[in-house]
């Protein structure tokens, strides 16, 4: 079994509608959506929930009053000020408990956090796992640990021999669990500085973790010196540029039909993504087994 | 005045908005909290005066002490060590520095020493004074470097924090304590449906809000039925233009390339003010 993951570094330089086209192009594979945060491939892959399961990502501290004498130990030792006038505010709590183990009067007692959901469904493609972390919650890379391990779950039973997972963006936490262990990442990044200066930190991630990494350039033609720029870094770092798409409006137009490009469009971005996925499963193919 | 700039979905323009609108008035200081991927220093330019490295607080343990009680890994509720046998182990990346193994360590066998996470720059744009955080790259934990940067705020300054995209833990710590939150957003499918959850988290935190529509001519119109629905202002629209695309990608400020939006920021500016002040009143 293989499992593709497609980063970006950079927010928005089209990784969720990349992703969702090679849901349409690849065969036998299951679907994971790893950006858990902000959420976005069911928009294109229309998930039918099929089992919904809750999410503790952690514990999180419960103050019982009537045994709070009010002596402010748990304020002193909290390192997150996230206790004010004897009452926990669950945004700065990091579920660190030392304000528990500190408590003389045994106020303080942890309890486990319902955190989000996770989501096993049917789509037009074949299975999907996703999940969907509670607003300002933390441990979004354990969700995606858990996304990814359903994903595999799955396959197995299904026989399937490969997922593809839609990544967040950043470097973090969440980007990580997104992808340590993967076959490969693909990164997919825009040929501006932001999106130059992003990729080789996110490169230099997946270099961190011993991955495999591709590149595609999307909207290259918004300019085509920093696309050089962009092949000639990966050129040095032996990482192969496996498309170059250029900009088009139909990719939104597409999005806003709720359709994957492929599906929608049969020109050139079409084309040039079938292209790379060509690319990507003979690679995924050519025995790079970690 | 603290306006944090945020967005749910990534690559919408947040750091166009926040790097623009420092440019567009008089001596305020720019703090980019995207400690992952900060952009906000390849258009503003700043000149670096300071660099600080910033640590998160981990254990070392003692051996000579130590009586592989186990006590440490119990009460460690991220797992970040483990008592096998005569070994303790140190998982550094999960430590979240809270100093429970050392608190509750009944031999005294743990000290904690500094374990570097990433740097903080500071430095001046022109008249912009300019502070980003770098987290250093394969660490997975930006909130103690947010906060870290947060402590350089200047309260004497009109103060626009860039954020990274998303709505969990390190965006929370960047738009958490300010007094007005941009959410900036594009008219799409993928764009509204991370601005709700971006709306979302905002409204956690209390904060007022207003939105900028970015590339406000593309994909369809829900963006502004959503925002009266839920009676959010929309404070700014920008076209797609590939000429501002053309200039974001040389790392050239929109002001620069088209002059004329610098009043419109500056209108911008005035509106969140108004806002505020209507909020604290």
């Amino acid at each position: 079994m293989k499992e593709l993951t497609v980063i970006s570094g950079k927010g928005g330089t089209g990784k969720t509608t990349i992703t969702a086209a090679f849901a349409a192009l690849a065969q036998g594979q299951v679907m994971a959506d790893g950006d858990v945060d902000a959420a976005d491939l069911h928009l294109i892959l229309t998930p039918r929930i099929k089992k919904e399961e809750a999410f503790y990502g952690g514990r999180a501290p419960l103050m019982n009053k009537d045994k709070c004498d009010e002596c402010g130990i748990c304020m002193e030792v909290c390192r997150f000020g996230a206790i004010h006038d004897f009452v926990i505010d669950p945004i700065s709590c990091e579920g660190c408990g030392l304000c528990m183990h500190a408590c003389p009067n045994d106020a303080i007692t942890m309890e486990e956090k319902f955190s989000g959901h996770w989501f096993i469904s049917d789509t037009r493609f074949g299975p999907m796992v996703h999940g969907k972390l509670g607003i300002a919650e933390d441990n979004s890379g354990k969700l995606v640990s858990l996304v990814r391990q359903q994903a595999k779950l799955i396959a197995e039973e299904e026989n399937k021999d490969l997922i593809i997972i839609d990544g967040p963006p950043g470097i973090g936490c969440p980007v990580i669990a997104a992808i340590t262990g993967a076959d490969l990442v693909l990164a997919v990044t825009e040929p501006t500085l932001s999106g130059i200066h992003d990729l080789e930190r996110v490169l230099g991630v997946a270099g961190h973790f011993n991955l495999r990494a591709m590149v595609c350039v999307n909207k290259f033609d918004i300019n085509t010196e920093n696309t050089e720029k962009i092949k000639e870094y990966c050129r040095e770092r032996n990482i192969e540029v496996v498309g170059e798409i250029p900009y088009d409006p139909i990719v939104t137009r597409a999005m806003v039909a709720r359709q994957t490009i492929t599906e929608y469009d049969s020109g050139v971005v079409t084309d040039i993504i079938k292209r790379m996925w060509a690319r990507i499963e003979a690679g995924l193919g050519n025995g790079f087994e970690r | 005045m603290i306006i944090s700039i945020s967005s749910g979905k990534g690559g919408t323009g947040k750091t166009t908005i926040g790097t623009n609108l420092a440019l567009s008035l008089e001596g305020v200081q720019y703090v980019d909290c995207d400690v992952e991927e900060p952009n906000g220093h390849l258009f503003l330019k700043p000149q670096i005066e300071e660099r600080i490295s910033v640590g998160i607080p981990v254990p070392q343990v003692d051996k000579s002490k130590c009586t592989y009680c186990g006590e440490c890994a119990k009460v460690c509720e991220f797992n970040a060590i483990v008592v096998v046998k005569e070994k303790v182990l140190f998982f550094p990346e999960l430590c979240h520095g809270c100093g429970g193994c050392s608190y509750i360590c009944p031999e005294d066998a743990i000290e904690e020493v500094e374990r570097e996470i990433g740097v903080i720059e500071r430095g001046k744009a022109g008249d912009i004074e300019f502070v980003h955080g770098l987290l250093n790259v394969g660490e997975p934990m930006a909130p103690p470097l947010i906060r870290t940067e947060k402590q350089f705020i200047n309260n004497d300054k009109t103060v626009i924090i860039d954020s990274s995209p998303g709505t969990s833990c390190p965006v929370v710590e960047a738009v958490k304590g300010s007094d007005f939150c941009l959410l900036v957003t594009e008219p799409t499918p993928f764009g509204l449906n991370d601005l709700r959850l971006a709306v979302e988290m905002v409204r956690k935190l209390k904060i007022p809000l207003g939105i900028v529509v970015n590339c406000c001519d593309i994909g369809d119109r829900e963006v502004w039925q959503y925002c009266e629905y839920e009676s959010i202002p929309v404070l700014m629209e920008i076209p797609q233009d590939r000429r501002i695309a053309e200039a974001y990608s040389k790392g050239i400020p929109l002001v620069e390339e088209i002059p004329e939006y610098r009043s419109r920021f500056q209108d911008l500016y005035n509106q969140i003010g108004k806002r505020v002040q209507e909020e604290s009143g």
